[in-house]
């Protein structure tokens, strides 16, 4: 996809750092990492998590100090040290991936919160303030009532209103962190074009992001972190996904297609005619023993209602689930439990694991009732059950007394999953179980569900993105508008063809 | 657009609107179901007697907006009541200014003790005030061994009509001074949140604490202009109360808090910061308040009331909280999961 070039004439980058390293106790977050802004280009930082790309913006933004040594460039001019309100008044602006956006006050406010900034009280001038709004929001070409309230808006109007807010501070460079992460797709290609508009204007724009295929889609080169040093810095044309990943690991991935005939094993889960309205139609599908199934298609095509009302949490309108062969009348998910079906949620910052939590707590949710002593919860059956799937899953863990939030994303999910294999399913629905997990660790993740497939599980794999289906399922399903409208065979078909036919 | 005006103002102000309608409702109700609702007399009187609760209202509005809570500004204003009868007498009686003076730097400071607790210990403002409530009851309880004061300046206990009128029947109605400071209070604390920079900070920081950190907004200042300006309406308040009481009694504003609350609340302001109005506030105290008279004048029996009033603050605040067509919604599908 074209993007707009970096203006020719003005080759002087509007930000410049050389030579950064940062250490914390001991441990160097960045080493000797150089990295440069040009004026108006569209820019990517790919890493892990711990690489040391929140590091990297920290420093520009004047959080960190980084060690002596480095020497920063701002518009040409070098400067000693970078402090908050000197990047501030270079026109450097971040917006978080919370946004940090006010949800009860106005749109109007929320953009134009400088003016009420600062220490001494004065009067508000909310007509200027509005006036501030209306012009931000017009050079993005968006049509946001101002006077409404923030929270009566999705998440990717209120993205436009941080970039309009970005705006009214004169930003000269607006670093987006994770900008797409929920956003469906036309969302997503509204803030591209956003992006190319802000560009042409000269404004720089830095995303970082875990989407890989995004990242070589809008931007035009690409910094690339790891283990806090510096990659290299690339042209994002001519790049592939399975090579950013390399850059991005250090390591190599498996990126052939693992589909395999399954038909001579008996149905495990068959789903027949089920419909709800305003979330799903008339879905017919069946998973064998030992078979993984993917369900592809854009956010809002119905997916994860599908997935909830399998999981008992959703009634369905009309239609019939039957688990190996029996037919089930789930009243809640402790039916779809009892009749061996388990639900990786989308959501496992809120909805998938109790956060504060212990790793072990968690770890034993589904299955109380098999660590009862005589009456009580016996310690020593518990101990047992956890460090079998710690091994089991090869989750990472200091100690398994310690807060599921001390995990990394990756043992995370492994800890999710170890819950309920925990509680021995037929069934496992895995809705989008790469959600906030870095690249190297999805690898893990999916090498976990080819094993568990390969002992029979069988596998609902929901993913909107194409690729992890197309490498790690046997059949794919693509869902649109509530519809299965297409089953693919990765065998018979090119992924090019697969995300053509899914993203059309 | 004068056409646009009514559904602007639902989208707008939900609460506000909601409560303007139940309140008319209401008084409508006892205008044409008592014969002395609808008297100058009444309104006047309904004036008088909700001035005290309106101004703790607009403080504990603030707070709110700022995110935190306070359920020890009653106490603070009867620890207040008893530090400015005490400190009057020593200057040989003083007078309105310098009362108001003393009882705005008692309850100022008493509010700062909240803030500083909150903000440099990070204990969160319920936990905080709880302890402050039974703190600073204690220590009144313990130096004033529970001694009302009935011997105070003039000034204070004397009746001060601003405005009298004399209806048909030859009684008086009359608007005393409790409702013009109590009018100074609420109309200081909507330029406050409404018009000035600092105001706004409060909503910005009640909303997204970690937001408007980021942006530089100083959060030390947030707290103590939050729980300071609390502290100055509870110490004017209980100036007032006493004008209208007439004497100084150490427990005669306990429970007073929650009432004071619940009209918050009733009026919009949202617990967790961000959310509330000046208006909500007005509205929010005065269909207790009307609530209140409304059954004293049928003749319900006064042991009643507070079932009453609960139920009503119950029903009002799930009404104007979730539009009923919203809610049904929202209870289907929580049945359904």
């Amino acid at each position: 996809m074209a993007v707009a070039a970096p203006q020719p004439q003005d080759p002087t980058p509007v930000l410049s750092l050389q030579n950064v390293s940062v250490t914390f106790g001991g441990v160097k977050a960045l080493q000797d990492v150089s990295f440069e802004v040009l004026p108006g280009e569209v820019q990517c930082i790919a890493g892990e998590n711990g690489s040391g790309k929140s590091t990297l913006i920290k420093v520009i933004t004047g959080i960190y100090q980084p060690a002596p040594g480095c020497r920063f460039t701002v518009a040409g001019q070098s400067v000693q040290t970078m402090s908050p309100a000197q990047a501030r008044s270079a026109g450097v602006v971040v917006i978080w991936q919370d946004l940090a956006l006010f949800n009860e006050m106005s749109v109007a406010e929320n953009i134009g919160i400088e003016a009420v900034l600062g220490a001494t009280p004065r009067l508000v001038d909310h007509a200027a303030i509005r006036r501030t709004a209306e012009n931000a929001l017009a050079r993005l070409g968006a049509d946001i009532d101002v006077d409404a309230r923030l929270s009566e808006f999705a998440i990717a109007q209120r993205q436009i209103v941080a970039i309009a807010r970005a705006l009214v501070r004169e930003a000269k460079v607006i670093f987006m962190d994770e900008p797409t992460s929920s956003l469906t797709r036309t969302e997503t290609n509204r803030l591209l074009d956003i992006v190319r508009t802000l560009s042409a204007q000269g404004i720089a724009i830095v995303f970082v992001s875990h989407r890989l295929a995004e990242v070589l889609e809008i931007s035009k080169r690409v910094t690339v972190l790891r283990d806090g040093r510096l990659v290299g810095v690339f042209e994002s044309a001519g790049m592939s996904q399975s090579r950013l990943t390399e850059l991005m690991t250090g390591k190599t991935f498996d990126q052939s297609v693992k589909a395999a005939d399954h038909a001579v094993s008996p149905v495990v889960l068959s789903v027949n005619g089920l419909s709800r309205r305003g979330d799903y139609a008339e879905i017919s599908l069946t998973i064998r023993k030992g078979e993984t199934v993917g369900l592809t298609g854009l956010l809002g095509a119905g997916r994860t209602e599908l997935a909830l009302s399998i999981f008992g949490m959703l009634q369905p309108d009309s239609g019939a689930i039957s688990i190996d062969g029996v037919p089930l009348q789930l009243r809640s998910n402790r039916d779809a439990i009892r009749a061996g079906i388990g639900y990786l949620s989308e959501d496992r910052l809120s909805l998938g694991l109790i956060q504060p939590q212990s790793i072990e707590d968690n770890l034993v949710l589904p299955v109380l009732d098999r660590i009862i002593g005589r009456r009580l919860i016996s310690t020593r059956k518990k101990a047992a059950l956890v460090a079998r799937w710690v091994s089991d899953l090869a989750i990472r863990v200091g100690r398994p007394v310690d807060p599921v939030s001390t995990l990394s994303g990756g043992n995370q999910q492994r800890v999710a999953i170890a819950k309920w294999l925990a509680a021995g399913p037929k069934l496992i629905i895995l809705d989008s179980p790469t959600v906030g997990v870095d690249v190297g660790a999805r690898a893990g993740i999916f090498e976990i569900v080819q094993r568990l497939a390969h002992e029979g599980l069988a596998i609902l794999l929901i993913s909107d993105e194409v690729p992890e289906v197309y490498f790690n399922a046997d059949r794919v399903l693509h869902m649109a508008e509530g519809r299965i409208v297409g089953e693919y065979d990765p065998r018979r078909i090119a992924l090019t063809e697969l995300e053509a036919a899914v993203y059309a | 657009m004068p056409k646009h005006v009514v559904p602007r103002l639902l989208r707008a102000h939900p609460t506000e609107t909601w409560l303007v309608i139940v309140l008319a409702v209401i008084c409508a109700g006892l205008s044409l179901t008592t014969t002395q609702f609808l008297t100058v007399a009444n309104v006047f009187n309904l004036l008088n007697t909700s001035s005290v609760n309106l101004i703790f209202a607009v403080g504990l509005l603030v707070v709110l907006i700022a995110g935190g809570i306070d359920i020890s500004f009653a106490v603070a204003a009867s620890v207040v009541q008893y530090v400015a009868a005490l400190a009057l007498a020593g200057i040989g009686g003083g007078g309105w200014l310098s009362g108001l003076a003393i009882a705005a730097l008692a309850g100022m400071t008493l509010g700062a003790v909240n803030a500083a607790l909150i903000h440099y210990f990070r204990i969160i403002s319920i936990v905080v005030t709880i302890a402050t409530f039974n703190i600073f009851f204690g220590l009144l309880m313990f130096f004033t061994h529970g001694v009302s004061i009935y011997s105070l300046p003039e000034w204070w206990t004397r009746r001060a009509v601003l405005f009298e009128y004399q209806q048909a029947n030859g009684t008086w109605a009359e608007l005393t001074l409790p409702v013009l400071i109590m009018s100074v209070c609420v109309i200081a604390t909507w330029v406050l949140i409404r018009h000035t920079t600092t105001g706004r900070q409060l909503y910005a920081f009640g909303d997204h604490p970690e937001g408007a950190k980021r942006l530089g907004i100083n959060i030390a200042a947030m707290h103590f202009i939050a729980f300071g300006w609390l502290g100055l309406m509870a110490g004017i308040g209980g100036l007032v109360q006493v004008h209208y009481a007439q004497e100084v009694v150490p427990n005669a504003l306990i429970g007073r808090e929650l009432d004071v609350l619940a009209a918050v609340v009733l009026g919009g302001a949202r617990l967790g910061g961000g959310r509330g109005t000046v208006l909500g506030c007005i509205l929010g105290v005065f269909l207790v308040s009307v609530t209140q008279n409304g059954l004293n004048l049928l003749g319900v029996s006064p042991y009643a009331f507070k079932m009453i009033v609960g139920a009503i603050i119950l029903a009002a605040i799930s009404l104007s909280s979730a539009p009923l067509g919203q809610m049904l919604a929202r209870g289907r599908q929580r049945w359904q999961s």
